[in-house]
């Protein structure tokens, strides 16, 4: 055993000299593996973790949300619908949601403004996402102006500003009284934004959902799993821009992998003939060789994944900021919690380290099965 | 006497190993942190009746995602270029085009 294991270290010396021969060609492999194997995991962590917050803060969704559409766009839902969806067998209780949109000309941003069913901030006193506090620099305390429907200014105190951790959700959020809230919006009584519906039984959401549409053909109902199936679809696989970078990572590594297995280069080929003249036997050649793969790519692998880690966890994801940002005046600045799935880090490791490993290993054995006195003299 | 290459390769994939187990135990140990702050999130979206994340703010379609309709993601008009990058960042809601109508 100890011989073995003496034997492997000679071997795992002479390919690391071997390696450092071609200082500049194998530092620009591990450059640009660790760069592949970055953006993939980068991905992958962002893109879990965000799924997995959704899916936990997003259990306190509505059950059922009652939109209505008129003319193919969505309008406010007379009130009145909430009492004909409470006749329904299994609705506990309907709840009118009144909110809409608020675009900000100064800031060029767009706010969400929502009339919460419990708000006791009093008369001219709104609560504020921190998102909003942040980029108007407006603090509790402070008075915050706002242009109605009607065209005139109005001023608001800001009594709260709402929790820093709850960004991802609340960041855009003015929260006010709804009598205050149809004033400024001009949204008249008797009408809501949409419905709310508390059911007895989660397992007859749908049978409601359709109950819902038989009742009343111009509404739509948007149920919680619904809701949750969004944000787990969010950044598929095969959507958008991610498609670009998977297919450009995977281009690039198919190139790798091209170049090594559609053979090697005369300087290696003359090496593999060189240590079989002085006695190397083919298993030695192919072990120099696992061993010259394994050393480009699991250090690749574990340098990208934990570069990965630490840019999406530490830095929150700030290389992804720009993309995500887009044209958004108002971002939330949120710290995902690092939800990390074993099972997408082991398909990384197979879809990166294995491939490049055993396409390293098969030209050598090809060339290291050949006569060496043929393979000198070529 | 300098140390083998060998030695520098254990030593450099320990060092890396040991450094992605501490971030596993880094994970494991701010996800249990996170629990609590994430259950009062859960419940400020229960008492708000939130139902999408602030991702995006650009367009009422990608900053309440979930409530996306039918038409606004193609601005009203068909083979109408995407105005936001955001939209072709996030996958629309997989039930765009289902619906809880019954079949006739």
């Amino acid at each position: 055993m100890p011989h073995t294991l003496e034997k492997q270290r000679h071997i795992i010396d002479f390919t690391l000299a071997s390696l450092l021969r071609r200082k500049g060609k194998n530092g620009a492999l591990f450059t640009v593996y660790t760069l592949i194997v970055f953006i993939l995991a980068s991905v992958m962590f962002f893109t879990y973790a965000l799924k997995e917050e959704a899916a936990l803060v997003l259990k306190g969704a509505p059950e059922i949300v009652v939109q209505r559409t008129l003319q193919g766009r969505y309008a406010p839902i007379p009130e009145e619908y909430a009492a004909k969806i409470k006749g329904i067998r299994g609705v506990m209780a309907v709840r009118s949601r009144v909110w809409g949109y608020y675009y900000d000309p100064v800031f060029m941003a767009n706010y969400t403004i929502m009339a919460p069913e419990s708000f006791s901030l009093g008369p001219g006193c709104i609560a504020l996402g921190s998102g909003i506090s942040r980029m108007r620099r407006a603090y509790e305390g402070d008075t915050i102006s706002f242009t109605g429907a009607d065209g005139k200014s109005r001023n608001f105190t800001i009594s709260k500003i709402l929790p820093q951790e709850s960004q991802l959700l609340s960041a855009d959020l003015i929260l006010m009284a709804e009598s205050e809230y149809r004033e400024f919006s001009g949204l008249p009584p008797g009408l809501a934004s949409d419905l709310t519906l508390k059911v007895r039984n989660p397992k007859e959401l749908s049978t409601i959902a359709e109950k819902v549409v038989r009742l009343l053909p111009d509404s739509r109902p948007i149920i919680r799993n619904e809701i949750l199936r969004t944000y787990d679809a969010l950044f598929s696989w095969r959507g958008g821009l991610l498609i670009i970078i998977m297919s450009a990572a995977v281009l690039a590594f198919v190139i790798f992998a091209w170049d090594k297995a559609s053979g090697l280069s005369a300087e290696e080929k003359k090496e593999i003939g060189i240590l079989k003249a002085v006695g190397w036997e083919t298993s030695d050649i192919l072990f120099m060789k696992f061993w010259e793969g394994m050393t480009v790519s699991l250090t690749s692998f574990l340098a990208g994944t934990i570069l990965a880690y630490l840019h999406i966890f530490f830095t929150a994801a700030s290389l992804f900021a720009p993309v995500l940002k887009g044209w958004s005046v108002l971002y939330p600045e949120f710290r995902l919690t690092p939800f990390i799935n074993p099972g997408q880090i082991a398909t990384l490791f197979f879809l990166t380290v294995v491939p490049y490993t055993v396409t390293t290993i098969i030209p050598s054995w090809r060339a290291a099965t050949i006569d060496p006195d043929s393979v000198l003299r070529s | 006497m300098t140390a083998r290459y060998s030695t520098w390769f254990c030593l450099t994939t320990g060092a890396m190993l040991l450094m992605a187990l501490l971030l596993v135990i880094h994970a494991g140990v701010r996800t249990t942190a996170d629990r609590l702050i994430l259950r009062e999130t859960t419940d400020l979206v229960r008492s708000l009746e939130l139902t999408d994340l602030c991702l995006f703010t650009e367009a009422s379609y990608t900053r309440h995602l979930s409530l996306a309709d039918l038409r606004t993601p193609f601005q009203e008009y068909p083979l109408s270029l995407e105005h936001f990058p955001s939209g072709s960042l996030a996958a629309p809601p997989p039930y765009l085009t289902e619906s809880h109508a019954p079949h006739p």
